[in-house]
């Protein structure tokens, strides 16, 4: 598949391959659009399986002439059947794409990546993002891979865990005051004067297109067939929408048949304005205030949110908001069930699968890919005070005396909470 | 009240390649109705039927019009109106 340009989602215009992101006639978002035509199935397919292990391994998808090459490969994480999920939930099958294992720990690697390769092609020196954490982390790490540098911008009440392993790369970390639609809206005003790629500004149509490879990824882990439906975390709704995208592609091109799965979105309640909107049936989004733990979803001015509400929609599928207890049941029904330690993200996407099996909406006839995108290590605070450790002295009475047999309960004196 | 209306790059061609305007307003309607006098180009560009367009962000002083009252939102002596794309960031 070749790439052609760019051209801008609302009124078609069209622009060169380079560090633009908005349309100059009606401000809106640029995409990157590419030539199907004379593509085979069969033989992209045989390309694909004779790729690298990651996800350049898609690069005839991906905004690139030819196949590029990184220090740090993202994708291909593992897709795992979830038989104990499913059945506590009464759904039929669960498949979590676990893409907490990336080298950053995020599917944030897989934009990153793209974004960064696409902006050393362009000839700039210097990347730089604006991010809520996770793409903190994987800009600052796949700089320093790269030999480059990198201003990291966040809002400065972050996640201990998320700037030390921001910090550690040796990046130019900036904590801003304010939430982070204020770090975007900086980074927009820095992004024209300055002669960095923001990765999620000037060069943000090309960062969107990663998210596709967990859509291509999923279908090949299935065996080359779509899921029902999906379940996936919503913050500017860019990874929601380009997964979409991805399905839709490779449907449009017979590299695999069938329908468009059933979109589900996930928001944390305490910032959830596409939620908000879908339930109001709204067509656009009115912005929020974050307040919620899933810091890694807060954004409270979604970009991409029209364009998200239009998948749910037309797919048939939803989009929910879970509460911060939700997410901290969510976090644990998934560790517990899959052994999958997932991050507050994570938390607010399996809290809202409970929900839809809940009300019934996803039931024992179904087969869904839920995208945990997200590590646990990062936001300690969410399981913390979660449960009890028993401490004892290095005996065996010691071990008789304050540890109860299994089924039975401690006398809180016993045990201290952690 | 006199209010700076900070153009970004990609309007610069509607304005002339002017990156701020002077104007006299009450409200961020009335400076940008100024503006649209000076250069009758940008209308269009970021509004449509009366509106801002979807992706069009603006803010007062750094503060988005939107959790206060919109267009009609009052603007003080001095006063920064910033006008910038709403499709960054994730
Ligand atoms: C772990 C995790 N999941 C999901 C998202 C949502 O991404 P998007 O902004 O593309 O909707 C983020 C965004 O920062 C994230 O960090
Ligand atoms: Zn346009």
């Amino acid at each position: 598949m070749t790439v052609t340009g760019l051209s801008c989602k609302e009124c078609g215009t069209e622009y060169p391959l380079e560090a633009l992101y908005v349309c100059d006639r009606c401000f809106g978002p640029l995409e990157v659009g590419y030539d199907h035509a004379g593509i085979d199935a069969g033989s992209a397919r045989r390309r694909i399986q004779a790729g690298s292990s990651g996800i350049w391994r898609y690069a005839d998808f991906l905004p690139f002439a030819s196949p590029p090459t990184s220090a740090i490969e993202p994708g291909l994480t593992p897709l795992v059947r979830a038989d104990r999920l499913a059945e506590q939930l009464g759904v039929g099958e669960v498949w979590i794409k676990n893409d907490a294992a990336n080298p950053t720990h995020s599917f944030k690697d897989r934009v990153v990546a793209v974004a960064l390769a696409k902006a050393l092609e362009l000839g700039f020196d210097t990347v730089a993002c604006a991010s809520t954490g996770n793409l903190a982390n994987a800009v600052a790490a796949h700089a320093a891979a790269a030999g480059i540098d990198s201003y990291v911008f966040v809002p400065a009440n972050l996640e201990e865990q998320k700037l030390l392993a921001t910090g550690v790369y040796g990046t130019t970390l900036v904590g801003v005051e304010g939430n982070y639609d204020d770090v975007n809206r900086l980074c927009t005003e820095l992004a024209a004067e300055r002669g960095w790629a923001f990765v999620n500004v000037n060069v943000r149509p090309y960062y969107a297109e990663g998210s596709k490879t967990l859509a291509y990824e999923t279908v090949e882990q299935l065996g080359w067939r779509l899921p029902d439906r999906v379940v996936c975390p919503i913050a500017s709704g860019s990874l929601f929408t380009k997964i979409g995208r991805g399905f839709e592609e490779w449907r449009s091109l017979g590299l695999v048949a069938g329908g468009l799965p059933i979109f589900h979105g996930a928001q944390a309640a305490g910032c959830g304005p596409v939620a908000a909107a879908f339930a109001d049936g709204d067509d656009v989004c009115r912005p929020v205030r974050p307040d919620t733990i899933a810091k890694s979803l807060a954004i409270g001015d979604p970009a991409d949110g029209p364009y998200a509400l239009d998948l749910a929609r037309t797919s048939g599928g939803s989009i929910d908001a879970v509460s911060d207890d939700e997410i901290r049941a969510g976090i644990r029904l998934l560790a517990e069930t899959t052994g999958i330690f997932t991050e507050t993200a994570g938390g607010v996407t399996a809290a809202t699968l409970a929900k839809l099996a809940d009300r019934g909406e996803i039931g024992a006839d179904d087969s869904v890919v839920v995208y945990i995108t997200g590590e646990g290590l990062k936001t300690l605070d969410a399981v913390r005070e979660g449960f009890a450790m028993h401490e004892i002295e290095p005996t065996l009475e010691s071990f008789a005396a304050h540890v109860p047999e299994r089924g039975a309960v401690a006398a809180p004196a016993l045990t201290r909470m952690i | 009240m006199a209010v700076k209306v900070k153009i970004p790059a990609q309007l610069r061609p509607a304005t002339g390649g002017e990156g701020e305007i002077e104007v006299e307003a009450e409200t961020v309607g009335g400076a940008l109705d100024a503006v649209f006098a000076k250069h009758d180009g940008l209308r269009e560009r970021i509004t449509e039927d009366g509106d801002l367009r979807r992706f069009v962000n603006v803010y007062v002083s750094g503060e988005d019009i939107r959790f206060q009252d919109g267009l009609e939102t009052a603007v003080e002596d001095g006063a920064e109106v910033t006008i910038l794309p709403a499709v960054a960031g994730g």
